[in-house]
This record gives C-alpha cells, sequence and structure tokens, in this order.
C-alpha cells in the first residue's frame, strides 16, 4: 500500500510515516487514512502552475531588505569578530562577490578535541596565523653595517611556543639571498648578500615584519567558543584548502563563508548548500522569517550552470533569453546593440518582454490559452 | 602685549588683558559701558575683541558673584510685588546679555544648585535649553526628545488665527481657524508670545478609548455633534491676481470679458461668472473650470505674421481660471494700481472647511493623526455626568512613544476646565502631578482622571473604566481636500501618450513598478494589462519586413513604404511607449523586425 504513495509524497516522509505508524500499531485502514490525508496536504504546499515563484522570492527578499537597512544589529564591540552582517552581507552573497569581505570560518574539531576548552584553545593557536612582527619588539637598521636587527619580544614568543630556530629558519626559506643568524645579544640579525643601498634595506625590512612562522596563512583571529555542546573554532580570515589538511580538524563539517572558496574546495554542490547556509544565517541573525524554499530558489539559480552565478548583469541575469528583459535590467544600450549585430529573436516567453509590449504576461491569469482547432481558412 | 579690536578693526595692544576684561565688563556692569559691548580674550591668539556692532544673537544670563546668584531672596521678593522688573535687573547689572565671543570666557549653570565658585553666570531658566516653539509644548521634560521635536513641528503646521487683519490681506494660501481657542495648559512661553492673540487649536474633551476600531493606527474618531457645533471649522483663501501689462508699441492687456472671436476662447460656460467690467462678483460660487478674471492680451510677434495670416491680429486669450479641482466662493474683489501704474486685479476665493475623514489633527506632542471616522453624537460614549468627548484617540498610541506630557495634559486640562483657571505646563518648571490629582478628587473626580463611560450605542456601561480629559488639540494645514486625486480620462503626454503627472493638472497616479511586480506576483496577468492600456495604440504591421506599414484612411489604402502594398498588412495592438521604442531603436540603425504568429497556435 504504501508502495503506491511512492513518488507523490517525498521519500523523507514515508519513511517517517513508516516509523510512527510502527510505533503506534496503526490498523492498515488508518494508515491508508493517514496517507490519504498526508498526500492532500503535501498537494496542498505545492506552488500552483502559473505562480509566479521569481517575483514572490524577490518581493520576499526586497521588503525585509528595507527593513534591515533601518535597524543595523550592532554588537557595538561586544564581540571580538567582526564579521559583516545584514544588508550588505546579503547583497555580497546574491552578488556573488569574489571577495567576501570578511572572511571567515567555522572550525569544527574531532572529538576529543571538540569537548575540551583547553585542547580546543590550544588547536586555535596552532591555526592562528603568526607574523614575525607579532613576536619582535624593534626592527632596527643598521646603516653602517648594512643589515637589520630584530629585538626578538620574549614573552610572545614563550606564550605562543615558538622558538627562535623557527624564526630563523622560516626567515631563511623565505629570503633566499641574505644571511641570518642570531646576534650576540639574543637578537636576529639578516644581511642581504652582496652590495645594497638603504633602500633596498627598508625594502626588505617591511617585507621581513610579514614573514609568515607558523599557523595557517589568512587567518588573523582565532576565537574557541561553545556551539551546541561541543567547541568549535570562529577565525577572521580563511583558508578552507590548508585548514581542512589539519588532521584535529573535523573536515566534513568545517565551512568558510567564502562561496568561491567552498566552490573550489568542496564543489559547485557544496557551494549551492553554502549560499543557502549564509543567506538564512543573515536573515535569522536580523530576526526576520524569509520561507527557506526563496533561498533555495536563489541558490539554485545561482549554482545550475555549475559555477556560482550572482544575482548581477554579469551573472544570471545575463543569461536570460529575452533580449529585452535583459536591456530592461541594467546597461539596455549594450544589450540592444549586441541583439542586432548577432540578430537576436525575442520569443516574448516572459513576463517583462510582455509589460514593455502591453501583452498579457504569462502568468495567473495570463497563462492559460483556448485549446481549439480552429478551420484552416478563417483568418 | 595683547592684541585689541575693535569691531574687528585694530586699535591698539594692552599689557594684561584679563585685568583688561574684567574692567570693561565691570564698567559695563556699572552702566558706564554701552549695554551692548560684548567683550572677548582668546587666549590661543593673544587677541582681545571688542564688539558692538549690530546683528549678533544675545542671549540674557544672570550674573553669578562667589559662586552664588545675584538674585538673592530680596531680589525675588522685589520681583514678586512687582518693586522692580526685567529691565530694572538688566540695568542694576544683575542680567546681562551676551553674544557668542563672550561666552566662550564665561562658565554657564543650567541649575542654581550646580553653582561652584568658577561659574560665571547662571541660565535664566531651565527652559531656555528649548527653542521657541518647542517651549510652547506643556509637560515637555516629560517627553521623548524626538518625540518634542515633531510636536514642535506640528504646532507650526496648525491653523488658527495667523494675523488678526486676514480680512484685508492678500496671503497665498491661508487658513483661519473659525473658534480658536487659547490653550488651559500652558506654558510661560504662550504668556511671552501673546499666544492668547493668535491662538491656533481648541480645548476639547478627549477619552482614551479604541472605537470600532477606526482609530487604529494613529488615525482618531471625533463626534459628529463636536462637528456641526464647529470645532475645527475652518476657511482656506486663495488669492487671484491679474494685471494688465503694457507692451511695445502701444498695445496693452484688457481685463473685460473675452470676445468669441479671440484665441483661445473658452466656452462661454466658462465666463458665465464674469461681470461687465470682466471680474467675477462677490459671493459667486465657483464649482469647478470657471474663470474669474478675464482678460485679453495683444497677439505675440506682431508685424511678422501680418503679411501672412489674416487671424494674426487676433487678441489672445489670458484669463485667470480657478485651480485645478478647486472649489469655493469669491471672498473679495480688488481693484487697484500697482507701482508701474498698471490695472492690477486681485480676487480671493474662500472655502469652508468642515473637518472630514482623512483630515490630519495633532495634540502638542508629537501625537499626529487623521480622522478616521466621524461618529454621531448619540452613538459617543458618554460619561455618568453625560460629557461626551470630541475625540477618541488610541491608547495604542502611547506605550511605544512615551509621550508622557499627553497623558499630564488630559489630566490637567480636566482640572483647569473644572476649576475655572489655567494650568501651568511651563518644561521643569510645571505644577507638581501629585497635587493636581489631589486637586481633581477635590473636585469630585477619580484623582487618575478616569472615569466610567457607557456605549453609546448599547447604554451599556464599559467593564473598564476610561481616560478622559480635556485638551488643546490643532487642525493642521494637510486637509483631504488639498490632496483627494482622482482621474477616470483626461489629458495625455504628446511624446509617449501615457496621461500627465500631477493633480494639479488632472494627471492620473502612476502604477510604477515595484505596483506592477504585485499585480504580476498575484498573477493579476489580464488586469495588468488592462492598467497599462493607458497608451495602447492600434499600429499596422507589414508582415514581409516586419516593420510598421502606413494606411491611408482618405483613400482607403495600406502599403509598406519599402515592399508596397501588395504584401500582407496586419493590424496589431501594442503599447505606444514600445512603438517609441522601436523607433529609438531605428534611430540608432538597429533594425528591430515583428514577426507575427498565431496566438492560437
Amino acid at each position: 500500500m504504501i508502495e503506491s504513495y511512492k513518488g507523490k509524497i517525498p521519500d523523507l516522509l514515508i519513511e517517517e510515516f513508516e516509523k510512527i505508524s510502527k510505533e503506534d500499531n496503526l490498523t492498515k485502514i488508518q494508515k491508508e487514512a493517514v496517507l490519504k490525508a498526508l498526500e492532500k496536504r503535501y498537494d496542498s504546499y505545492k506552488v500552483n502552475p502559473g505562480e509566479a515563484v521569481g517575483i514572490v522570492t524577490a518581493e520576499s527578499f526586497g521588503e525585509p531588505g528595507t527593513q534591515m537597512t533601518l535597524k543595523v544589529f550592532h554588537f557595538a564591540g561586544v564581540s571580538e569578530l567582526n564579521v559583516t552582517v545584514g544588508l550588505p552581507r546579503l547583497i555580497e552573497i546574491f552578488d556573488a562577490r569574489k571577495e567576501a569581505s570578511t572572511p571567515s570560518m567555522e572550525i569544527y574539531l574531532k572529538k576529543p578535541y571538540n569537548k575540551d576548552i583547553k585542547k580546543a584553545k590550544k588547536l586555535a593557536a596552532l591555526i592562528k596565523e603568526v607574523k614575525l612582527r607579532e613576536l619582535s619588539n624593534e626592527f632596527l637598521i643598521n646603516i653602517i653595517k648594512g643589515h637589520i636587527e630584530i629585538s626578538l619580544n620574549k614573552r610572545n614568543m614563550r606564550d605562543l611556543g615558538i622558538k627562535d630556530d623557527l624564526m630563523i629558519n622560516s626567515l631563511k626559506n623565505k629570503f633566499k639571498k641574505t644571511i641570518v643568524r642570531k646576534s650576540a645579544g639574543g637578537n636576529i640579525i639578516i644581511k642581504p648578500e652582496g652590495e645594497t643601498i638603504l633602500k633596498d634595506i627598508y625594502k626588505l625590512k617591511e617585507k621581513v615584519k610579514e614573514t609568515f612562522i607558523r599557523g595557517v596563512e589568512g587567518i588573523t583571529q582565532v576565537l574557541p567558543i561553545k556551539q551546541n555542546n561541543e567547541f568549535v573554532i570562529l577565525t577572521m580570515g580563511s583558508n578552507l584548502k590548508e585548514v581542512i589538511k589539519l588532521d584535529l580538524v573535523d573536515e566534513t563539517r568545517t565551512i568558510s563563508n567564502n562561496i568561491f572558496e567552498v566552490a573550489s574546495v568542496f564543489g559547485i554542490e557544496a557551494a549551492r548548500e553554502s549560499v543557502v547556509y549564509e543567506a538564512k544565517k543573515v536573515i535569522e541573525d536580523q530576526g526576520l522569517d524569509v520561507d527557506v524554499r526563496h533561498i533555495l530558489f536563489i541558490a539554485d539559480l545561482m549554482c545550475s550552470s555549475g559555477v556560482v552565478k550572482g544575482v548581477t548583469r554579469s551573472g544570471v541575469t545575463s543569461e536570460k533569453e529575452s533580449v529585452l528583459a535583459r536591456a530592461s535590467f541594467e546597461t539596455p544600450l549594450k544589450h540592444l546593440v549586441n541583439a542586432a549585430l548577432s540578430g537576436e529573436e525575442d520569443f516574448l516567453n516572459s513576463v517583462v518582454e510582455n509589460v514593455i509590449l502591453n501583452q498579457p504576461v504569462p502568468l495567473g491569469t495570463g497563462l492559460p490559452g483556448l485549446v481549439a482547432t480552429m478551420k484552416k481558412n478563417v483568418k | 602685549m595683547s592684541d585689541v579690536y575693535l569691531n574687528e578693526k585694530f586699535i591698539g595692544t594692552i599689557k594684561n588683558p584679563f585685568n583688561f576684561i574684567n574692567e570693561i565688563k565691570e564698567e559695563r556692569r556699572k552702566g558706564k559701558l554701552a549695554k551692548e559691548l560684548n567683550v572677548l580674550y582668546d587666549e590661543n591668539s593673544d587677541e582681545v575683541y571688542l564688539d558692538f556692532s549690530k546683528g549678533r544673537a544675545r542671549r540674557p544670563l544672570i550674573l553669578v558673584r562667589d559662586g552664588k546668584s545675584l538674585v538673592t531672596e530680596e531680589i525675588k521678593k522685589e520681583l514678586k510685588d512687582g518693586k522692580i522688573k526685567w529691565s530694572g535687573l538688566v540695568e542694576r547689572g544683575i542680567i546681562e546679555y551676551l553674544d557668542a565671543s563672550e561666552e566662550e570666557n564665561s562658565l554657564v549653570a543650567l541649575n542654581e544648585d550646580e553653582l561652584t565658585k568658577d561659574h560665571t553666570h547662571l541660565e535664566v531658566g531651565k527652559i531656555v535649553i528649548l527653542g521657541l516653539t518647542t517651549a510652547h509644548v506643556p509637560f515637555a521634560n516629560f517627553g521623548q526628545s524626538p518625540r518634542l521635536n515633531r510636536g514642535s513641528k506640528t504646532q507650526k503646521q496648525a491653523l488658527g488665527l495667523y494675523s488678526a487683519n486676514f480680512l484685508v490681506r492678500m496671503d497665498t494660501d491661508s487658513n483661519i481657524l473659525h473658534y480658536p481657542q487659547t490653550p488651559i495648559v500652558r506654558t510661560f512661553m504662550h504668556d511671552l508670545t501673546n499666544y492668547d492673540q493668535h491662538p491656533a487649536g481648541q480645548n476639547i474633551i478627549i477619552a482614551l478609548m479604541s472605537y470600532e476600531g477606526y482609530n487604529m493606527q494613529d488615525s482618531i474618531i471625533i463626534n459628529k455633534g463636536s462637528v456641526e457645533r464647529g470645532f475645527a471649522r475652518s476657511t482656506f483663501f486663495r488669492p487671484y491676481v491679474s494685471e494688465e501689462l503694457r507692451y511695445s508699441g502701444g498695445l496693452v492687456d484688457e481685463i473685460c470679458i473675452p470676445d468669441k472671436d479671440i484665441k483661445g476662447y473658452k466656452s462661454e460656460e466658462n465666463y458665465k461668472l464674469l461681470e461687465e467690467d470682466g471680474i467675477t462678483y462677490p459671493e459667486a460660487e465657483i464649482a469647478g473650470e470657471e474663470v474669474i478674471i478675464g482678460k485679453t492680451s495683444p497677439p505675440r510677434f506682431l508685424g511678422e505674421l501680418e503679411e501672412f495670416s489674416i487671424a494674426a491680429n487676433v487678441r489672445r486669450e489670458s484669463s485667470s481660471m480657478i485651480k485645478h479641482g478647486e472649489i469655493g466662493k469669491v471672498d473679495a474683489v480688488m481693484i487697484t494700481e500697482n507701482e508701474e501704474g498698471n490695472k492690477l486685479v486681485q480676487v480671493r476665493i474662500r472655502d469652508q472647511r468642515i473637518p472630514e475623514i482623512g483630515d490630519k489633527f495633532a495634540s502638542r506632542h508629537g501625537q499626529k493623526g487623521v480622522i478616521g471616522s466621524i461618529v454621531p453624537e448619540t452613538d459617543m460614549p458618554f460619561t455618568s455626568s453625560g460629557v461626551i468627548p470630541d475625540l477618541i484617540f488610541s491608547p495604542h498610541s502611547l506605550p511605544s512613544r512615551m509621550t508622557v506630557g499627553h497623558l499630564l495634559e488630559i489630566l490637567s486640562g480636566k482640572i483647569g476646565s473644572l476649576a475655572g483657571r489655567f494650568i501651568d505646563g511651563t518644561a521643569f518648571d510645571a505644577e507638581d502631578e501629585g497635587d493636581l490629582r489631589k486637586e481633581l478628587l477635590s473636585l469630585g473626580f477619580r484623582e487618575d482622571g478616569t472615569e466610567k463611560l457607557y456605549n453609546g450605542v448599547t447604554g451599556e456601561e464599559y467593564k473598564v473604566n476610561i481616560f478622559i480629559g480635556n485638551m488643546y488639540y490643532m487642525k493642521l494645514k494637510h486637509m483631504v481636500a488639498n490632496k483627494l486625486h482622482a482621474r477616470a480620462s483626461g489629458r495625455i503626454q504628446l511624446l509617449t501618450r501615457q496621461p500627465i503627472e500631477g493633480r494639479s493638472k488632472g494627471g492620473g497616479l502612476r502604477l510604477g513598478e515595484m505596483e506592477k511586480d504585485c499585480f504580476v506576483a498575484h498573477g493579476a496577468s489580464l488586469l495588468l494589462k488592462e492598467r497599462f492600456d493607458s497608451d495602447k495604440t492600434l499600429l499596422y504591421l507589414c508582415e514581409e519586413c516586419g516593420m510598421l506599414a502606413i494606411v491611408d484612411k482618405y483613400r482607403n489604402r495600406k502599403f509598406c513604404p519599402k515592399c508596397g502594398s501588395n504584401v500582407e498588412i496586419t493590424p496589431i495592438e501594442l503599447s505606444y511607449a514600445f512603438k517609441l521604442l522601436l523607433d529609438e531603436l531605428k534611430a540608432m540603425c538597429i533594425y528591430p523586425q515583428l514577426k507575427l504568429k498565431s496566438r492560437y497556435r
């Protein structure tokens, strides 16, 4: 009996129904009745033919969007992580910007580590990018000797557990054409090989400051927090590719808020999920309520071509079939001229074109047509 | 050595600037130097500025010596007895006026009890932190500052007696309230500004309750009986001006009933109100598109056209017509001469405005709203003593706005009208709420201002006590009569063939892009098409080349300028705006081809 409902009701619902019916020991007649009701209920939630889903989605985001500009949620210095939220973030997601204005990650940890704050903190410290600048007090240029003397901040080094050997090694790796050594006073001295002018030494000094010592490149801040009974590390800056290589990181759940990074590391399906997740997060943060199906719809639209495309004139809109629809969005001249050059044809199948021509739009009451056989001679 | 400037001009140097300015100030206070003189010592640039030029804004402050105000108990007593007045205090050097620059060298206290040894001056009163109109808000210190801003803003929009000689004035668009009253609950500023001479509101009875849902979202309900007794009735005046201008060549305008053969003659109906002199008579009823001042002007470009046209020397019509959609009566006609000696005619139109649904009202606390319903007096709720409120205000307008002053005004207004006295509601200095409550109790009412009310329709007693009292209410200048706008058909734009814009021109209301989206979202496709049919046109299309064909209706001939008449030419219906788009595309050398197919295939 249940078999006959497969295809009519989603499998997930059927599975759940089977579970419940076993628990409650439903009779065959009861089962039949429930399934019938279930099917009816499910059908009532389906979108009707001719429903303007696109515009309803747009309005569903547009209306709360206007409210978001009015009450921007301020953290006012409470949070250590200052992540873009609200309307700017929503625009960023739907425009599919290559660079998120505040890239960040949620790093989940493998089992023993996610229960212990000390271990999580330790790992967080290891992930955080450490640059030479943070481990030193001063960068001095010795003009006479033509070298740079780095006085080290022993306290910071002790706190982070970094030995000066590591620093010398990384300096040696980064600057091949220099001599790096330890001075008598415990400072590090770096001297370019051969004859150099002062300007070059100065340039070198600026580069030396930014030498990467330890951690994951790009991750500038870490913050372990408790989330649903486990410790999660939130970060500023993101480097998904390197982070999931780490042993202690649960790579099945760790994500970045940069959709393009997710797409390149995990693929387009993950990127779609990421769009949904990020958009939902923004809307829920603001205390607003938008049906998830609207978000799913936009995410599908953005990712259906296999690469992430934003809702912009160069992204999703450029895929529209109709010349007039594209021209009415942005840069009309470009679209009209290009259409003329290639002799494009507009079949007037969608909404905007028909509004321009003052014809009924093929939606709602304008969708059904008259089906009748016409006599050929009658015109 | 510091430089000394007098009225921005260098006059010399001085050795000890501090002593110098102190001496000047002392001499001024004694009356040996002009009271208008202000002095500033700028320590950064080491310069002394003396100034008694005109045009500086100055404000009065009480002098402070050794941390004590010079207005002592004795002086306060003298003031009370009327022995000394403001000017006396200024003369005696107790109050002095400072300009912006001298304030830089002063330390001014707002409160007397926060005075220290360093203070040089004390404010005259705490109310000075408020502006002129904000100081007119009673119990202002009980309200939130944004509400005060709105309260003072609405007071400026209130109708009242703006000028006592309004009958002889020709102000553009003026309004006069019919029975203006001075507020019962007033502030110190009402006396200062002679508010009694130009009041802008009425004391009415207001109840805080809902009534059939017609006062939702800031709308208000008013009593029809009150309206009939003249509550918030006002008159709107608008003058129309016409002048007999003189042109070169000795030609002049003429104010007269235009002849039928002039250029641009309207119709006899339009001129029916004009008397022989070409001007309407006072008390003439104006119902619509009528001419009030008939005028003809000499033809433009005289001489040039004479050779080509026989009709060229015909005069033009240039009468003053009543503004679109306005009605009223002719209030006054004035015929005079202007500075150039031209005949000048001014006709003032008057229109009585009785409160109607949609007119805007406000209290003085930034609580504004429009009339949602006018209820017959018999249906209004009433108290056990038979008092019927003039206005029903929604209690939902209060919690989020926190305008406590609004409530206090209702309470004290009730006391004022019962005890027959004015209540002082000056900000920071108002009568004490506790005392007011006691007084209300002694007058035989519940001290919180609530009363038992009865349903006006059924006569049933309301289960809760309802807050009812007196309050000063203002009618604002935004009235529906000035805003009501609808159109069925009318003038269209030449270029797009779409309706013109603007209420005054009888234009349409635009159904914009977002409104269109709304129609689409509801799937009201055919309704949307109908809405946009305002510029629909029938065009003929050559099916051969896909461009517009020509239809010659005289010879009953259709042809395509390119393919000739031997082609299929089909009528199509489109928006004219799209035809324009096609034309523009053609102008940019793009060939837009329309291909037709049967809708049923």
